[in-house]
């Protein structure tokens, strides 16, 4: 097919162009239907930015004084992620076999690998808290549970994602030296998933030491229990300390995380 | 007795795939058998039925006269593009070999005994892997990982080994050396082999006793005598051979393993 001179060449025919604008305006009306009935009332935004001032004001300097009595819950926040991120990824495991096709023994299993996943992951950690502070009492334990809880379905799902796709020959190969069930899982499907069980768990480890900075909301300890002690007494340069402390943390497990993670690459 | 009894064996994929057709045949104690025929002919799923990896529709498999209808350390197997785990060591891989025969905590951890760890070392040796006891095998060449493979096949203490093309994915060079270690390991230890081969020239160089099918059923089973090029036409049938068979190798019946007590037997 030769190039006619002179023709007038278009990326989209009509229909594809009236599909394209009608998705655009029900994009557009979605974001005007939303905004309509949540009937926000913008007086604030014109005030934030001297109320801005205001509190940067009140929170300089920092209470560095403050700086020991946040060292050990600082420490109780990463134990908090650490633990929580261990048990979840130890119960995962498990639940990961169950929720991928190729290892799972049949729809039942399946079914249920999946709702524990979708269960996990559909309740907000702070939600799991509130729940496991009515059950275990307010402290760092029903934190640490509430984080292992949440972060099952996480794992699990990127994990069970992770074993669907690993080559069923090395497998096979194993199968094939009269391995039992269990060796076979072992030998054939955990190496193939270590890298990504590493990165996932590390990676998760991450956002659960974000998500334990404000378990303390609740009472689920942490660190969060000071930052919203220091808001109800209006200490604003104690929770500039905290807040930068909680920026400290973050950063190094961001850090610790990526480096982690590109070693097992 | 013989060691390894096939009886009747069919394999239907699906509702009308016939990948085997009523083959019968049986192996010695320690003969080194070759399989040939075209891609389809049924030669894998004749392995993998042997190795019990793929079920039969009909008939019957037995070892030693045992019915074979499980995986079993008895029967080792050696695939095609090598299936070793890329993510440990060649001796890890090796190790593997020897699961059937450790506990649970042994193989969480490794702690099989020093005759286990000794047997792998040894199997490495076999295969010229010693000093890449250590290296990842996703890091080694597909000769090397096909090596890994054997050398995991022989930790099994198998009485059976079977090799699925193993050097269909090889260079010339690689094919010659992972065959005279096939052959080497078959002879040194005794063991009755099966590999399925498409190189004719390498399986009249190497081969004793050939296994031909065609569409699924065995056209030809004989030694090497008896191997012609009508028997070749026969498996490969339609298939230009002379560019597959060397001119200077077609007429002979030299053979590396005419170099060990030659079996009796007849073409069928």
């Amino acid at each position: 097919m030769a190039v006619e001179p002179g023709r007038n060449w278009q990326r989209y025919d009509t229909r594809d162009r009236i599909k394209r604008l009608a998705i655009a305006v029900l994009a557009a009306a979605t974001v005007l239907s939303s905004w309509l009935w949540l009937d926000l009332d913008l007086q604030y935004v014109a005030s934030s930015p001297p109320e801005l001032l205001d509190l940067a004001v009140r929170m300089y300097p920092p209470e560095w004084a403050y700086a020991p009595d946040i060292v050990m819950p600082l420490i109780e926040t990463i134990h908090i992620a650490v633990v929580g991120t261990i048990l979840a990824v130890v119960l995962s495991i498990p639940v990961a076999f169950l929720a991928a096709r190729n290892t799972t023994p049949n729809r039942v299993t399946y079914a249920v690998g999946k709702l524990i996943v979708t269960v996990s992951r559909s309740v907000h950690t702070i939600i799991w808290a509130m729940l496991f502070v009515v059950m275990f009492g307010p402290g760092a334990f029903a934190g640490m549970v509430a984080i292992g809880v949440r972060s099952i379905g996480f794992v699990g799902k990127l994990l069970g994602e992770e074993i669907e796709e690993i080559a069923f020959d090395q497998v096979e190969a194993i199968d094939a030296t009269g391995a039992s069930t269990f060796q076979v899982l072992l030998y054939g499907v955990i190496p193939q998933i270590k890298p990504a069980l590493v990165g996932i768990s590390v990676y998760r480890w991450d956002i659960n030491v974000r998500g334990a900075t404000i378990l303390g909301v609740v009472g689920a300890g942490g660190i969060g229990v000071q930052l919203f002690d220091a808001v109800d007494a209006f200490q604003w340069s104690t929770v500039a300390l905290i807040l930068i402390a909680i920026l400290g943390i973050v950063l190094l497990s961001e850090t610790v995380s990526a480096r982690a993670r590109a070693m097992v690459r | 007795m013989s060691r390894i009894a096939v009886t009747n064996l069919t394999k239907v994929y699906g509702d009308d795939t016939i990948a085997l057709d009523d083959v019968s045949f049986e192996i010695d104690e320690g003969e080194f058998v070759i399989v040939l025929g075209v891609s389809g002919s049924g030669k894998s799923t004749l392995l993998r039925c042997l190795s019990s990896l793929t079920s039969p529709t009909e008939g019957t498999i037995e070892i030693d006269g045992d019915e074979v209808t499980q995986t079993h350390d008895d029967i080792a197997m050696i695939f095609q593009q090598h299936n070793i785990i890329g993510q440990m060591t060649a001796y890890s891989n090796a190790l593997s070999g020897s699961l059937s025969r450790s506990d649970f905590v042994e193989s969480v951890f490794q702690l099989q005994d020093s005759a286990e760890k000794y047997r792998a070392l040894e199997a490495l040796e076999t295969v010229g892997l010693l000093e890449e006891a250590q290296s990842k095998a996703r890091n080694m060449s597909g000769g090397q990982q096909q090596r890994v493979g054997i050398a995991r096949a022989l930790v099994q203490e198998p009485r059976v080994m079977l090799a699925d093309e193993p050097v269909a994915s090889l260079d010339p060079g690689s094919s010659q050396q992972v065959m005279q270690y096939l052959l080497e390991a078959s002879v040194d230890r005794d063991l009755t082999t099966m590999i399925s081969l498409h190189e004719v020239n390498l399986a009249r160089k190497f081969g004793e006793r050939f296994i031909g099918l065609r569409d699924g059923k065995k056209v030809f089973d004989g030694y090497s005598e008896d191997f012609t090029i009508d028997i070749i036409d026969e498996i490969y049938g339609d298939i230009d051979i002379d560019g597959i068979v060397a001119e200077d190798g077609a007429d002979t019946n030299e053979t590396e393993t005419g170099k060990r007590a030659t079996k009796g037997g007849s073409a069928v």
